[in-house]
């Protein structure tokens, strides 16, 4: 949501990442910068939520005590519908997901910030974190019994080759289709948002169509109610399908 | 992917110049590692204080809560039964003093007629005894009256005998007729 006076309309300068504080590590350039501090304030924010917000433990809990239980249950559940009871050893893993995404989602709503998941080298290292996670538990649980993932149950042997090379291709496409939808959906949503912006700022600029400008104004209220929908509906696409693929981590096997 | 890039290129005229030297920046390969290091920093805290700290707590404030709930239920339900407890023992203690109050006074009734029939028995018989004097006073008056009757009868026929034969009548042979005629 960036705007400077050169490009007031470039709905991409958004996504740009600008340098904060130079740092060089081992000869790669890991300065910090606005998506770094922007993955700083989503951490402060879900530590304020629920770190300060259960500071009291109170019995009967206040209004952020009551938020950070309302999410602390909401991703139990999902989790414990998803993944069993035996997914609840990731509870952890899938909740910081969740919140770090939801949060980041969310932050980046706000005009002149920066969305954290808009970047798809995040999303996709959260995507490869799943799977790694995944395959990693996978072997260690079941061993080689857990490529039984690929050879469903019941299917007749003159198939069986076939079906074994669509499973493994739909399980590499997993952290593709993982980070890549998240990831677009953020990012076409800003742009949707900047380019109707844009509308507004074009018209007030051209003298009697200004009249016109409030039609893209509503587009852009309404474009955020809806944006505001995805950024919270997408992270828990992203928790969900993280549940589900570790469930196929857990439980092996159709 | 065609969209953003066809956007991209039609949007970033003004800066013609700097968009032809630099990717789109999500696609910007130069900006990978920082982001990658700086994402695993923020994250790694993340997953350590939730899983360490944050959510054993909430987990925590839960489970006492649901003790809670759960102590102050059964609380409630030992109340509930108590109070039951103490309105069948009311209820008990009432229907005794009913019961001991109805045998009372059933006791009194029957005592009360069983008192009455005795007066009333005794009444009975002093009223047949006073009535059986009476009957028998008035037999005796009768009997009495009876005899009178026949005493002036025969003193009636004797005069009448005198009247007529100008003497003495014999008064045995008088009572005699006398007697005769009231049998």
């Amino acid at each position: 949501m960036a705007a400077s006076a050169g490009n007031a309309i470039d709905p991409i300068h958004q996504f740009e990442v600008t340098k904060i504080v130079p740092i060089q590590l081992f000869g790669h350039d890991v300065s910090f910068t606005n998506a770094s501090l922007f993955m700083v304030i989503v951490l402060l924010s879900v530590l304020g939520l629920m770190v300060y917000g259960t500071r009291s433990q109170a019995l009967v809990p206040g209004r952020l005590q009551a938020a950070a239980e309302m999410a602390y249950e909401f991703v139990a559940s999902t989790v414990r519908g998803t993944a069993g009871n035996d997914g609840m050893r990731f509870f952890p893993f899938v909740f910081s997901l969740f919140m770090f995404v939801l949060f980041s989602n969310l932050i980046g709503l706000v005009p002149y910030t920066f969305t954290v998941t808009s970047q798809i080298v995040v999303t996709f290292a959260f995507a490869a974190l799943v799977i790694l996670t995944v395959l990693l538990y996978g072997f260690a649980r079941h061993g080689m019994h857990f490529l039984r993932l690929f050879v469903p149950s019941g299917v007749s042997p003159a198939l069986l080759w076939f079906v074994v090379l669509i499973e493994v291709i739909s399980f590499l496409s997993r952290p593709i289709s993982l980070s890549v939808r998240l990831f677009a959906n953020m990012l076409a949503g800003h742009i949707t948002l900047k380019v109707f912006g844009g509308f507004v700022a074009m018209l007030l600029g051209a003298g009697a169509w200004a009249a016109l400008a409030p039609l893209p104004l509503l587009g852009v209220v309404a474009l955020t109610a809806l944006e505001l929908l995805v950024a919270v509906l997408q992270a828990y696409v992203f928790a969900i399908l993280t549940c589900v693929y570790l469930n196929d981590a857990i439980h092996p096997g159709h | 992917m065609f969209i953003t890039q066809a956007i991209a290129a039609t949007a970033a005229q003004p800066g013609a110049a700097a968009a032809a030297k630099a990717p789109f920046p999500p696609f910007d390969v130069s900006t990978f590692a920082g982001q990658v290091f700086w994402l695993a920093i923020t994250f790694g805290a993340l997953y350590f204080i939730m899983s360490r700290v944050a959510l054993p707590r909430v987990e925590k404030i839960l489970e006492v809560r649901r003790l809670r709930i759960e102590g102050d239920l059964e609380a409630a339900a030992a109340a509930q039964k108590s109070a039951e407890a103490a309105v069948a023992h009311y209820e008990k203690t009432l229907a005794d003093a009913k019961a001991a109050v109805q045998k009372n006074v059933q006791e009194l009734r029957e005592r009360l007629a069983g008192e009455a029939d005795i007066r009333r028995k005794a009444l009975e018989s002093e009223l047949n005894a006073r009535i059986a004097a009476a009957e028998e006073k008035i037999a005796a008056s009768k009997a009495q009256a009876m005899s009178n009757v026949s005493a002036i009868a025969a003193e009636a026929a004797g005069a009448i005998v005198r009247q007529i034969t100008g003497r003495e009548a014999d008064s045995k042979a008088v009572a005699q007729a006398v007697a005769g005629v009231k049998a």
